[in-house]
């Protein structure tokens, strides 16, 4: 096949990036500005690493990370194993009684706007309270729920894809060989469907670190994910601490995405079945 | 007794009336929504044979295998293995083995992994699987390979591996789905006679789909030639080739000029048939059962018809003339494409027996007779 | 695969039933619920809605189905017009969205094989960071005093900020750039399966690079573009997050109108109603995006 791609396309391209990019690297350019104004460079002071400190002893922040790192494992953890269940009956069940509906289920919420999400949740949380006492007011508990419900439908859609192009050959072997339904899924399947899993995983905890909405309709007092507190902080204007937030949030994500992406490459043997 | 390149000395059990059949598949059928892709089949399979299922892709052999397999279960109908009724059985559960098309090695396990696995399901002893897979690879000629991965070994390591944990099970019954198609020529002849001989040593019975008619009939004790879902004709390779029951059989299985015809003359011992697409009458020394006035076709293979410049002598049943259209040399063999004064093209193979002969060449005009006992007639 | 029998109940109801009735009662449940207060009435109570069943004397119960809300909703026309301007903006970013995204993902489907990760990873790493850290940023550039204007006014090629914050042209520029990689990914993948020889074929018979491009890559990419753009509009019709931090107040979206009728209205019934109907309005997109779908995994079986 030929590579050579048209100058007008290496343009686009270049320009595309640039556009995805030079935000990004504004923020993080200044987040080392010792100038409270943000964009203004304070050439005199800086670069300097002020707000680092700043942030890192910021308590509100801090609380909120902890908060919202409690809700992503727990989400993460959860909706992975719901995902995977749904994603494996609609990969492997050709016919039961509800897959239509349990495929329109699970394809929603990708493409639902969060505000109805997060109200509709919110509401039910407040009619089930009313009715059965349960869940008495909202917090963690119902934040966790309400971001099980949309994570679970991303993580379907990666494990049934994954399974899709999965030799269904091997799980007949492993049947053939003696071993029944559910020790083929668990001995021959999960193992290799483990790197769909675990962008699943790594997913569902990114979209439950970052979300906003949904926490905000579902959450309640003392309860404040990281997300929220940015957000009426931003609401104001800029502030550096955040930028600085920024700046942190893009190293880490950039290092565990690179990490994952060559351990995946190296793996990529076993991706061929 | 018999010897066939089926490997196996014994006595045709197949026409021994009174002998027990290993596998019985009793009027099977299974369709598939609206299409029936298995039409009321049933089958005798005999202890230590290797029987091949044989046919084109789409005829049914592979969903037939699969419900011996347990992977299908049939729309109506009856499996016995060994007696026992095993319709509704789960694959976990028979005592069948399957090698798979694709191989399906476990890619994340090593070698010696895959081999064991099967014998980790029935809760055996370590060391007694280390033992029995040390002599699986052993037999497969795999052994240095046992710490390998799937994914570091060639097409045919893979199979040998494929095979090797299909069989250290010692099952009843092994099923082969297209087991010499991933390899390449030389690899694939040279792998049937290890296959045949393997299945010799260890006494298993095997059920081969195939596709490759030389796979079949070099491999097989007897073949069932399947098209549209039924059984053709089920036979060993010599009745199938020799002994076709129908125009597709014929047709299918090798290389065969059909010439349609009516019965002029119908005796026990001989019946002679006029074919407008040959231009002339033939001579078959055996009687057939068709009613009179019945339209029938007359199946002669290519190598049996003899071609020669000279004209045969006076009285020769079974002559015709015509011209050499194309020739193709095959080294071993040629082939010819002889041309008849009716448009009819006859295919015809001779054997290039010696390395001078005058070759017949192109436009040439030649005589193609054959002997009476040579055609086939089939009557539909 | 077979079926398998646990004391009875079929082993496959038992896989399919834990995220089947989760999702019932989290997801579809929850869409009655608004249904249902959407046609009730304000309450100054916890909550502040006044319940639809009520019990009138010992054995009856009234049923109040007030459509008030709805009323409200169609003859004020602050609502219309921010459904009407909901779905104008979407449509305008999704084909923004396109005409930058489209060259993106042909150009990364068409590069050598190892760099085709790098791309693909480069798209993705945004798309892992946080929305409103990334909004967050377009704040700082797009202000008076912000990293733009700074740049144009030391060039001297304006001598005054110009007011891009807080306008619609912000809010575009922040729905694109947040959905870019929304339409890249799935357009992506579709590009990738195509069979590149074909274009080759054109060529030979003739056929120049734009036009092969325009008979065979674009209808061939349909389900594609389909798939990505309806990842871009439907959830940028009820985006909320953007406008309420670049756009103004004249661009109002519905969105931003739900949340302040929820939040500091404290009117639960009429935001109920502002879902349903927008629930409605994005419905019938939503069902072609499933059937878009549908077509791609069966063309690629």
């Amino acid at each position: 096949m030929n590579y050579r791609s048209s100058f007008f396309i290496l343009t686009c391209i270049g320009m595309g990036f640039a556009f995805l990019y030079i935000p990004i690297l504004s923020m993080a350019v200044f987040s080392f500005n010792a100038s409270k104004l943000v964009t203004v460079w304070d050439g005199a002071h800086s670069p300097t690493l002020k707000w680092y400190y700043s942030l890192l002893n910021n308590e509100e922040i801090l609380d909120a990370a902890w908060i919202s790192l409690k809700v992503a494992l727990i989400n993460a953890s959860g909706s992975v194993i719901l995902g995977t269940l749904a994603g494996f009956g609609l990969a492997r069940f050709r016919q039961f009684r509800g897959r239509f509906t349990l495929n329109a289920m699970t394809t929603a919420p990708l493409v639902m706007p969060e505000v109805i999400t997060g109200l509709s949740l919110l509401l039910l949380f407040v009619a089930l309270e009313q009715l059965i006492g349960w869940p008495a007011g909202r917090g963690i508990t119902t934040m966790t729920i309400a971001h099980m419900t949309f994570s679970m439908a991303y993580v379907t859609v990666i494990v049934n894809s994954r399974l899709a192009s999965f030799d269904t050959a091997l799980e007949e072997a492993a049947m053939d060989l003696g071993a029944r339904p559910v020790k083929v899924f668990f001995v021959i399947t999960l193992p290799i469907i483990f790197p769909a899993i675990l962008s699943g995983w790594l997913l569902a905890f990114t979209l439950s670190w970052d979300d906003l909405v949904i926490s905000s309709f579902t959450s309640g007092p003392g309860s404040s994910t990281l997300p929220m507190v940015v957000f009426s902080k931003v609401r104001l204007g800029v502030s550096p601490e955040i930028n600085v937030l920024a700046t942190l949030t893009l190293g880490v994500v950039g290092a565990v995405i690179v990490g994952v992406s060559l351990w995946m490459a190296r793996r990529a043997k076993l991706d061929a079945v | 007794m018999t010897s066939s390149a089926g490997g196996v000395v014994k006595p045709q059990p197949w026409s021994d009336p009174s002998a027990r059949p290993y596998v019985e598949v009793e009027r099977i059928s299974k369709s598939f929504g609206d299409f029936k892709a298995v039409n009321d089949v049933s089958l005798k399979v005999y202890q230590g044979e290797i029987f091949c299922l044989l046919g084109a892709s789409g005829c049914g052999k592979t969903t037939l295998l699969r419900m011996l397999g347990g992977f299908e279960t049939p729309t109506s109908g009856r499996i016995l293995i060994d007696g026992e009724d095993m319709t509704g059985v789960p694959p976990y559960e028979r005592p069948v083995n399957m090698m798979f098309q694709s191989y399906a090695l476990f890619p994340h396990m090593t070698v010696a992994q895959n081999v064991a696995f099967g014998l980790k399901q029935d809760r055996l002893r370590k060391p007694e699987i280390q033992e029995r897979v040390a002599t699986m690879l052993d037999l497969v000629k795999m052994s240095d390979f046992a710490k390998r991965k799937p994914h570091q070994l060639s097409g045919g390591q893979r199979q040998r591996v494929a095979l090797a944990r299909s069989l250290v099970k010692r099952p009843k019954l092994l099923l082969l789905d297209e087991p010499l198609g991933a390899l390449d020529r030389k690899l694939r002849e040279h792998t049937q006679f290890e296959l045949i001989g393997l299945q010799h040593k260890l006494g298993v019975t095997f059920i081969v789909v195939t596709h490759d008619q030389e796979e079949a009939m070099t491999l097989a004790s007897r073949i069932g030639v399947m098209n549209h879902g039924e059984i053709a004709q089920a036979g060993t390779p010599s009745e199938i080739y020799e002994f076709p029951s129908s125009k597709f059989v014929a047709d299918f299985v090798g290389s065969v000029n059909m010439f349609e015809g009516k019965l002029i003359e119908d005796e026990p011992d001989y019946v002679r048939i006029g074919s407008p697409e040959l231009g002339a009458t033939i001579y078959v020394s055996h009687g057939i059962s068709a009613p009179p006035e019945a339209i029938v076709w007359v199946a002669v293979r290519p190598e049996k018809i003899f071609m020669s410049t000279a004209v045969p002598p006076e009285g020769t049943d079974n002559v015709v003339r015509g011209t050499v259209q194309d020739i193709a040399y095959l080294g071993d063999l040629s082939i010819y494409l002889v041309k008849l004064p009716t448009g009819k093209v006859v295919r015809v193979t001779q054997p290039n027996t010696s390395r001078h002969a005058e070759a017949i060449g192109w436009d040439q005009q030649v005589y193609l007779s054959w002997d009476a006992t040579s055609p086939v007639v089939v009557t539909r | 695969m077979q079926r398998l029998r646990v004391a009875g109940i079929s082993g496959r109801g038992l896989v399919v039933a834990l995220p089947y009735l989760w999702l019932l009662l989290f997801f579809v449940v929850p869409f009655v619920i608004v249904l249902k207060i959407s046609f009730s009435d304000v309450d100054l109570a916890i909550p502040p809605y006044k319940p639809l069943l009520e019990w009138v004397g010992k054995n009856s119960v009234a049923i109040k189905v007030n459509f008030n809300n709805y009323a409200f909703l169609f003859t004020d026309s602050l609502y219309l017009h921010a459904f009407a301007n909901s779905l104008k903006v979407a449509f305008l970013s999704t084909l923004m969205c396109l005409f930058i995204g489209y060259p993106m993902a042909y150009g990364i489907a068409r590069a050598r094989p190892a760099l085709r990760n790098v791309l693909l990873l480069l798209v993705i790493l945004p798309f892992w960071t946080s929305l409103l850290l990334r909004v967050y940023a377009w704040i700082g550039l797009l202000k008076a005093n912000g990293v733009i204007n700074n740049v144009l006014m030391s060039l001297g090629i304006i001598h005054e900020p110009l007011t891009m914050l807080y306008t619609p042209f912000a809010m575009y520029v922040g729905i694109v750039y947040s959905y870019l990689p929304f339409l890249i990914l799935p357009l992506y993948a579709n590009l990738e399966k195509m069979d590149w020889q074909l274009l080759e074929a054109a060529e030979d018979l003739g056929c120049r690079p734009w036009q092969a491009f325009y008979k065979i890559t674009l209808p061939l990419s349909r389900n594609g573009i389909l798939a990505g753009s309806m990842l871009v509009f439907i959830p940028a019709v009820g985006e909320f997050v953007i406008p309420a931090l670049l756009g103004g107040p004249n661009s109002l979206m519905i969105g931003r109108v739900l949340w302040d009728e929820f939040f500091s209205n404290r009117a639960w019934p009429v935001a109920s109603a502002v879902a349903i109907l927008l629930l409605i309005l994005l419905v019938p997109f939503m069902m072609w995006y499933q059937s878009v779908q549908a077509r791609e995994t069966a063309g690629s079986r």
